[in-house]
């Protein structure tokens, strides 16, 4: 018993993939078995794309106390309106596209590192107002806007292979890299040691600020990419269709069992957090609740969640 | 005794330059805008927009953020227009419920030290699911005597302008000067020094929250007494505009700095930039991006005032 829960509490993420294994048995009873086998693989594509967004403010949150992007939403707005104007529908214009969102994202990241450096003030600021002034520019970009994506996007997102959404592989590859790149690499080191004490790692010759740079970057452009992915799924861009993305990214880092202060990641987490989410609304919709009353209950979940992993705090 | 210690003037000379350069070429453009007529115009909507200015205030005083507060708006809003005039006692209840829900997250907060963040990302869910219950389309209607006290004339000073001189009075007495204010604050200058001294981080905490849901009540309820009718998102802007405008107004993130004086100017800066752009005649997609620019404007100027004052 006391040796199931020490690796239990070595292992916060696993607490996620409890609690989502639950819920699906849960909507199983309910709706029964072929209702939640398809409910099951919903949640892949979706749970996907929440853990696409949810990995760049993972690797945000990591680089320290205060540390995170609000700006994600509205980089989502602004990508998919940009890529969307810059392919125009046609397959010959995927690479442009593909191109476009990469430089939006990098753009977006570093104006927002380059915002908290100069200015020196808390990321909650300087990504709010960034995403101000993305906000009117995705307006301004989106305008009028009705195309569809192209088709090869179009057939890539709502793929299949051996049986599984395409994008659920995705996704799957790049939390399996970035999971290697943080527990192997000099990289996954630092980002740790600048977390949980950025002037120790100062002092011990690590680069702290390239690498809080490097980290709202790869954030920003995680989100570029789930705006090529959600526009290519749902058939088109809009300019709000990013907008449920802020609180599902902070809510699947912090149900997942990253460190709110900084300094301990986990990719595993992230997946089982955003089924976790995704199971929580089906099942309340299965069960019949309006979508009012999906969204009090979802939000008293995530309370309770972070209540229950809460630490009592002391004051020496 | 002064009414205002010089530091404190000081640190208001940027928010009020932000609020004149902001005003000054609607005046110019329009010379009309200066009547009192005009003016009651230009600054209509700005008195909910100050109060929930004032209740995020509260919050980041004691060095926490509310992203809730703009779907609380919209909750008491639609509160206002529904149960108030039909069933005035259940609307008060509900309220009196909300303010008590609001203190018992704030001590939670503190309790199981938990990231505010992500505490209120999730209750926004719950005020904006129930908003949503309450009134699934915009409508219902304002009692009368919200919009009386809303569209009272004031004689020679337009109304709104009234309004706000009192809120920022109240809040600067209150937080600033009086002794329960103070130590209010001290929760979130100095946690520790709090608690050695024998004061509850939590209890204070819980406090804060509360009359942050006090006067998201009373923003809301200024707001239905302008619109005469409510819908499920009417206030939802107010979360990052309520954050921006005590950030314009001289706040800071930590050590609980705040002022109410200075959040009241952020809060009117903001809300004319809508103004501002149409006499201008640059179309309105320009307006949040107008709002982060001035906020990015106001940040760096500080920055290079505080950098030079380090030199001295």
């Amino acid at each position: 018993m006391n040796k199931s829960k020490l690796a239990l509490e070595q292992r916060p993420w696993a607490w996620s993939f409890i609690g989502a294994v639950l819920l699906w048995l849960a909507t199983l009873a309910v709706a029964g078995g072929e209702a939640a086998f398809n409910i099951g693989l919903s949640a892949l594509s979706f749970g996907a794309l929440m853990v696409l967004v949810g990995l760049g403010q993972m690797l945000v949150v990591t680089t320290g106390p205060g540390n995170i992007d609000l700006s994600i939403p509205s980089a989502i707005g602004l990508t998919g309106a940009m890529a969307m104007r810059a392919m125009g529908g046609d397959d010959g214009g995927i690479l442009a596209g593909l191109g476009v969102a990469l430089a939006v994202g990098v753009a977006i990241g570093v104006c927002n590192y380059l915002l908290i450096r100069l200015l020196q003030i808390p990321p909650i600021i300087a990504t709010m107002s960034s995403s101000f002034i993305l906000q009117s520019l995705a307006i301004h970009v989106g305008q009028g806007l009705k195309i569809t994506p192209p088709q090869l996007l179009s057939s890539f997102a709502s793929g299949w292979l051996l049986h599984l959404p395409l994008l659920a592989w995705l996704v799957l590859a790049i939390a399996l890299a970035l999971a290697w790149i943080l527990a192997r690499t000099l990289f996954g080191r630092f980002l740790s040691a600048v977390g949980q004490n950025a002037r120790a790692a100062w002092l011990a010759g690590i680069g702290v600020e390239r690498i809080r740079c490097l980290c709202y970057v790869l954030c920003s452009v995680f989100a570029a990419a789930c705006s090529l992915l959600i526009a290519g799924y749902s058939g088109g861009a809009s300019l709000d269709m990013g907008n449920e993305y802020l609180l599902m990214s902070v809510a699947v880092v912090v149900i997942g069992g990253t460190s709110v202060s900084g300094g301990r990641a986990s990719v595993a987490g992230i997946w089982g957090a955003a089924l976790f989410l995704y199971f929580t609304n089906t099942l309340l919709n299965v069960m019949g609740l309006s979508a009012g009353g999906r969204s009090v209950l979802s939000g008293l979940i995530i309370i309770a969640v972070i209540v229950l992993s809460g630490r009592r705090r002391q004051y020496r | 005794m002064r009414l205002l210690p010089r530091h404190e003037i000081q640190s208001l000379l940027l928010p009020a330059i932000t609020l004149a350069v902001v005003l000054a070429p609607i005046f110019w453009i329009n010379p009309n805008t200066m009547s009192y007529f005009g003016l009651g115009l230009l600054l209509n909507l700005a008195v909910p927009m100050i109060l929930a200015s004032m209740a995020q205030l509260c919050i980041i005083a004691v060095n926490d953020l509310d992203l809730s507060i703009g779907a609380f708006v919209s909750l008491a809003s639609c509160i206002a227009v529904t149960w108030l005039p039909e069933q005035p006692a259940l609307g008060i209840a509900a309220l009196i419920g909300c303010v008590l829900l609001y203190a018992a997250i704030g001590a939670l907060v503190e309790f199981f030290n938990l990231p505010s963040i992500v505490v209120t990302l999730g209750l926004s869910f719950v005020w904006g699911g129930w908003a949503l219950i309450l009134l699934p389309m915009p409508g219902g209607a304002t009692p009368e005597w919200l919009q009386d006290i809303m569209n009272l004339a004031i004689p020679v000073v337009p109304t709104p302008i009234v309004y706000a001189l009192a809120i920022a009075a109240a809040g600067h007495w209150f937080l600033m000067r009086s002794a329960p204010g103070v130590r209010l604050r001290g929760a979130g200058g100095n946690p520790k020094a709090v608690v050695r001294s024998g004061g509850s981080v939590a209890r204070a905490k819980a406090v804060m929250y509360g009359l942050a849901g006090v006067l998201g009540i009373l923003s809301a309820l200024s707001l239905v007494g302008i619109t005469t009718s409510a819908d499920a998102n009417i206030a939802q802007r107010y979360t990052l505009l309520s954050i921006a405008a005590v950030i314009l107004g001289g706040g800071s993130f930590i050590g609980g700095k705040v002022s109410p004086i200075g959040a009241t100017l952020g809060a009117i800066t903001l809300g004319i930039a809508a103004s501002f752009l149409s006499f201008l005649e640059i179309a309105p997609k320009w307006q949040i991006g107008l709002q982060g620019a001035i906020l990015i404007i106001v940040l760096s100027l500080r920055m290079l005032l505080s950098r030079r004052g380090e030199r001295q």
